[in-house]
């Protein structure tokens, strides 16, 4: 079972990206589950038809924790396993805690067991490693390698090149390694070429660039991914190609991450020359 | 009538608990750490938490406890307690040379996720530990279960980090002990050892915690399991846990790590757990219970038998860790005793609950986990009273207001002595505890009887 973790500046579409990616690798017969890592609760919408899912904090918190694993699992498209962790309301309690129940639970629970004979299970984490709780997934044992979903705009970036500082923290005691770096289109000048260069740089790979299309969004409010929506379209043979890039990826590595200044360099380089 | 507040009018209640009847998850796991020889427990966390899980220990064994503590600030909390931790191990290993730190967490360092494999690891790394000494952890937060759960999560700790199936088996057994007291595990010793069985035991807190006084400071005293006999736990035979709810996870965990067989059984409390530890003891190693015993379990069978005019249709309230709980409740019906209530704020399931129900009838009234407390307690008491109370030191309050003797048994006991260094457990402990309920019911029928009722032979 490969575990992989996506993170991401929040609003660059990781959510939209490990759905649409996850069906790809479905469709394609591999057994998935997602565990969703954001209190919004909104990483399996398009996988699930829809935001209706019990989290598993809502089931601890009204149930106790005597639970069983189907009350908070449940099957999507093609088969997909899906789990939202939830958290608290914004302003309140600590969402990060929320993570390192949900997962402890999820454990405890055999979401993980070999008897769901899963291919991957896939880690859809909110905006940046802010703090534990939001490492919990890339802990000793959990997600083995990671993608970070992030686009040519220089907070995207920036982003980025922070939580590889996170992936050093635990790499250098554990297993987890840096996958490469999906580019999602924003339509910035040279986009592809600095993505590129800053993967370099990180000494990982971009290991797809995502187009942007509307098609995603028409897919999105119909609730579904692309791959569900409408199978045929070119959007739907990039979200393939992104899952057959992870699925043979070989290129596991600890990232380098920049200094500031350096960053900032690239972007002046790539930025502006065009 | 210090508690003259509480009704007998039991109320519904869902988000207050009144005088808890259990404490943090690392005063068990301090408590297990001590049960490894030469080992200093660490509490990774503020200072507060170290201080008062070493205090009720000391409180109750009358023996300092050592520990040491990540000491957090301000600053900790926010950036995490990873500095704290590495600068204390170095500290630690120049300071005190234990040879190994048993380290456990706190609420505070649970929440802000530190995650303690990956730190020790890196302390590996970074050459922080000398060479041949050891340091590990257990995941212990106080919002989730209590000090049973805290002495369950480090023991099998122990068995998580130590324990090897080198492929060599070895003629010997494990015991694993529930949360119980330093005397009853020296006494399980003896009785083993009586029986002529081989076996290792984890943890041991006998001669650690209750040591004697030579007139010397020993920061290690020389109890207290070793980590090769840890390690050489996953090459035994058979594993017999003691008390399901302190003891049943980390044998458990040499099943599925090490591939050691296991039976849980109740805490040898009384003839019938005496009997049946002896039992599985005498089949698991294929040897005959020595005449010693017999002569052992005769006498408390006839000291029972002698006065059960004394113990027969008395009823009883049970407080306190649900492992002694189960054991005593079927001590006491063999007495003749009837049990009206246990509670435990030991989250214990469903399993507890019915046990009990098996042992002393449909009609007793079960509670456990976080609502189940000493208020609420003895409301029941208020609405029925038992003739005696079977209790921690906390308990005193009601048995004093409501005028019923107290037994004290579990943890923590502050106010009494004898606990440290004499058993309630096994033929021997059964007398012990046995005399202290007659004492108790005498006691108060002297008090109470008549000047022309007062007897001089009972």
């Amino acid at each position: 079972m490969r575990k992989v973790a996506i993170y991401g500046k929040g609003g660059i579409g990781k959510s939209t990206t490990t759905q649409n990616t996850v069906a790809a690798l479905a469709e394609a017969g591999k057994k998935v589950m997602v565990v969703g890592c954001d209190p919004k609760a909104d990483s399996t919408r398009l996988l699930l038809g829809g935001l209706s899912q019990k989290t598993v904090l809502d089931t601890l918190r009204t149930e106790g924790e005597d639970l069983d694993l189907e009350d908070v699992v449940k099957v999507g498209f093609k088969g997909t396993r899906n789990v939202e962790s939830g958290g608290p309301e914004p302003g309140v309690g600590c969402a990060g805690r929320g993570i390192i129940t949900s997962i402890n639970l999820l454990e405890q629970l055999g979401a993980y067991s070999d008897k769901w004979e899963l291919d991957y299970v896939f880690y859809d984490v909110l905006g940046d490693v802010v703090c534990g709780g939001f490492a919990m997934p890339i802990r000793d044992g959990k997600a083995e390698e990671i993608y970070i979903v992030c686009s040519g705009e220089m907070m995207a970036m920036y982003a980025a090149n922070n939580i590889c500082k996170g992936i050093v923290k635990f790499a250098e005691s554990g297993v987890v390694r840096l996958g490469g770096l999906i580019c999602n289109s924003r339509k910035v000048d040279r986009e592809a070429d600095l993505i590129q260069a800053l993967a370099d740089k990180l000494g990982t790979q971009m290991i797809h660039f995502v187009p942007r299309d509307n098609m995603v969004q028409r897919a999105e409010i119909n609730r579904k991914t692309v791959i569900d929506y409408d199978p045929t379209v070119g959007q739907a043979d990039e979200y393939r190609q992104l899952a057959m890039a992870i699925d043979n990826n070989k290129m596991f590595v600890i990232p380098k991450p920049l200094e500031t200044e350096e960053l900032e360099k690239l972007l002046i380089e790539f930025g502006l020359e065009a | 009538m210090l508690l003259r507040h509480t009704t007998d009018k039991v109320a519904e209640r869902s988000a207050l608990t009144i005088n808890p009847a259990k404490t943090c998850q690392p005063v068990g796991a301090m408590y297990a750490a001590l049960g490894i020889n030469k080992c200093l427990p660490h509490s990774h966390g503020s200072q507060g938490c170290c201080a008062y899980h070493r205090s009720s220990l000391t409180r109750h064994f009358k023996d300092p406890i050592m520990a040491t503590t990540s000491s957090f600030t301000e600053g900790a909390s926010v950036f995490g307690g990873q500095a704290n931790i590495l600068e204390a191990i170095t500290n630690i290993f120049a300071l005190y040379d234990p040879e190994i730190i048993a380290v456990h967490t706190t609420c505070l360092s649970e929440t802000i996720g530190d995650d303690l494999n990956q730190i020790i690891k890196k302390a590996y790394q970074e050459g922080k530990i000398p060479k041949g000494k050891k340091v590990f952890y257990a995941s212990t937060p106080s919002f989730k279960g209590s000090h049973v759960t805290g002495y369950s999560n480090m023991t099998t700790g122990m068995v998580q980090y130590f324990s090897e199936n080198t492929g060599k088996p070895l003629k010997q057994i494990n015991l694993i002990p529930s949360f119980i007291e330093p005397s009853d595990m020296a006494e399980i010793k003896r009785i083993t050892t009586e029986m002529g069985v081989k076996f290792v035991m984890f943890p041991d807190t006998s001669g650690v915690v209750n040591g004697p006084m030579d007139g010397k400071f020993h920061m290690y005293p020389k109890g207290g399991t070793t980590i090769e006999q840890i390690k050489s736990a996953g090459d035994s035979s058979f594993t017999l846990a003691l008390g399901r709810v302190g003891a049943m996870s980390a044998a458990k965990l040499l099943d599925t790590k090490c591939k050691v067989p296991c039976e849980i059984l109740d805490l040898p409390i009384g003839v019938r757990g005496t009997d049946n530890f002896i039992n599985n003891l005498r089949k698991v190693a294929g040897v005959h219970v020595p005449d010693s015993l017999m002569m052992e379990r005769g006498q408390l069978v006839d000291v029972m038998s002698d006065m059960s005019q004394y113990t027969y249709n008395k009823t009883a309230a049970l407080v306190g860790d649900p492992d002694i709980l189960v054991s005593t409740a079927e001590f006491l019906v063999d007495l003749g005793i009837k049990i009206l209530y246990v509670v435990s704020g030991t989250p214990a399931g469903p399993k507890f609950e019915r046990r009990i129900k098996e042992i002393a009838g449909e009609g007793v009234i079960v509670k456990t986990g976080a609502n189940a407390d000493m208020f609420y307690f003895h409301q029941l008491i208020k609405g029925n009273k038992p003739d005696l109370i079977f209790g921690n030191t906390y308990a005193k309050y009601i048995a004093r207001d409501e005028d019923i003797p107290l037994i004290r048994i579990g943890f923590p006991i502050y106010d009494r002595v004898g606990h440290q260094y004499m058993p309630v457990m096994g033929y021997k402990g059964g007398l012990r505890l046995l005399e202290k309920i007659l004492t108790a019911i005498m006691d108060r029928q002297d008090r109470d009887a008549p000047e022309e009722k007062y007897e001089l032979v009972m």
